[in-house]
């Protein structure tokens, strides 16, 4: 049905609480929209095969409570509660929001940071995009028109995994201004498998190599966070907002890393 | 599209038959087809919470859904949240508490906590306060409503 309408701007619609606020102030007009939350199967939420299965039509809310043992369900519930507010948690979709690629996304900062897979179906069939390629600028993703995002597999975390999340915006539920995804694990004193996300401030959520290599092999502490914050702020490519600009969003992603980094480090 | 659909929605546990076009919101659904005014539209896109709801239970914002999707569902809203002339102890303790004044945010206020409450009583405070950020008041305060929520919480609790 969506191959069908695809064509003739036809919409997917799962929780519509981003669409349909576009709607409202006319910047979306879809012509036709499909809605999928009727579908059997489409509320599946299972860890498999070390990896959490997410069904397009599951809620935010879902996650308020761990839904995985270990890191990765305490992670999920810390950073849903930055995602508006709690009606919107009880529509709106882990899927919708990764299809729908806020540069402020917080889900997609999680996708991108942990490397998360992104199945896609449309009329010839399924396939299985990386993070890594499905993001591809704002509100841009690798879904072809007549696809839809039938489920995104997150990797279970180790269990030793340290993680931390932070992010700054302006009122509770707002759009982030900056926010920061670090997840690592320490081996012989020293930290390995450095992932740093950083979101809200380029035109997608990325990992930021150069902040990784500074942590890579070091010892956690605050000389080495404070070190791999300065390098992230001056990997990003900040977009130049109307009420904040480059300068701007370099110090608070500065400050989102960092602080992301001393979380991760309490959650040891 | 102007196509017509006739639906048929539950709203506090009575049938409504209309016929809406498929873009008209649950919101504008419950106020002009149903007559029912108590839920207020406010901005329209989700981000005041005036017109908040419950579907199945949940607090949704009916702005952002479509009122064909709500068939099937069981809807609440203010109307049904007295007990005839007893009021509710949510409404009750609003009272009490000063926590309405012009009362434009109060039935999306009381649908809200009616919503977090009857699905966890024992709801923290670091909850409730995530749960009531969700809302919007331009003239009483939020602190009043806080007040009025939990007292009506300690009375839910007491009434079992």
């Amino acid at each position: 049905m969506l191959a069908q309408v695809a064509p003739d701007d036809g919409r997917v619609i799962a929780g519509g609480q981003s669409l349909v606020p576009a709607m409202a102030l006319r910047l979306a007009l879809p012509a036709h929209l499909v809605d999928i939350n009727a579908v059997a199967g489409f509320d599946r939420l299972a860890v498999e095969d070390s990896e959490l299965a997410i069904a397009a039509c599951v809620r935010h809310a879902a996650f308020q409570r761990p839904v995985a043992a270990g890191p990765l369900g305490k992670l999920l519930a810390s950073v849903v509660r930055h995602i508006g507010h709690y009606p919107i948690r009880t529509r709106g979709t882990f899927c919708g929001s990764v299809a729908n690629a806020d540069p402020a996304s917080e889900w997609c900062l999680v996708a991108a940071t942990l490397g998360a897979k992104m199945i896609a179906r449309g009329a010839s069939g399924a396939r299985t995009i990386d993070a890594a390629d499905f993001f591809q600028g704002m509100m841009a993703t690798a879904l072809a028109a007549d696809e839809l995002l039938i489920e995104t597999r997150l990797p279970l975390l180790a269990l030793d995994t340290r993680c931390g999340f932070y992010e700054f915006s302006r009122r509770a539920g707002d759009f982030a201004i900056a926010m920061s995804l670090a997840a690592y694990r320490v081996e012989g004193g020293v930290i390995v498998d450095p992932r740093i996300g950083v979101g809200g401030v380029e035109g997608h959520p990325r990992r930021i190599a150069q902040a990784e290599a500074v942590l890579a092999g070091r010892a956690p502490g605050a000389d080495v966070f404070r070190a791999a914050a300065d390098a992230a702020a001056a990997a990003v490519d900040p977009i130049d907002g109307k009420t904040e600009n480059v300068a701007y969003k370099r110090d608070v992603t500065r400050a989102a890393v960092r602080r992301a980094l001393e979380a991760a480090e309490k959650s040891a | 599209m102007n196509d017509m659909t006739d639906i048929t929605l539950t709203i506090n546990g009575r049938n409504y038959r209309v016929r809406v076009e498929p873009r008209r919101t649950l919101a504008d659904t419950l106020r002009d087809e149903c007559g029912l005014t108590g839920t207020n539209s406010g901005c329209e896109h989700g981000v005041c919470g005036s017109c908040t709801v419950l579907v199945d239970g949940d607090p949704v914002r009916a702005c952002l859904m479509f009122a064909v999707q709500a068939q099937g569902k069981q809807i609440r809203t203010v109307e049904g949240l007295a007990d005839g002339d007893k009021l509710h102890p949510l409404q009750q303790a609003f009272i009490d508490h000063h926590g309405l004044q012009c009362g434009f945010c109060t039935p999306g206020f009381l649908m809200l906590a009616a919503g977090v409450l009857e699905r966890d009583p024992d709801l923290s405070d670091e909850d409730l306060l995530d749960a009531l950020s969700s809302n919007l008041c331009r003239c009483t305060g939020y602190q009043n409503i806080i007040k009025a929520v939990r007292a009506a919480a300690a009375q839910m609790r007491a009434n079992g």
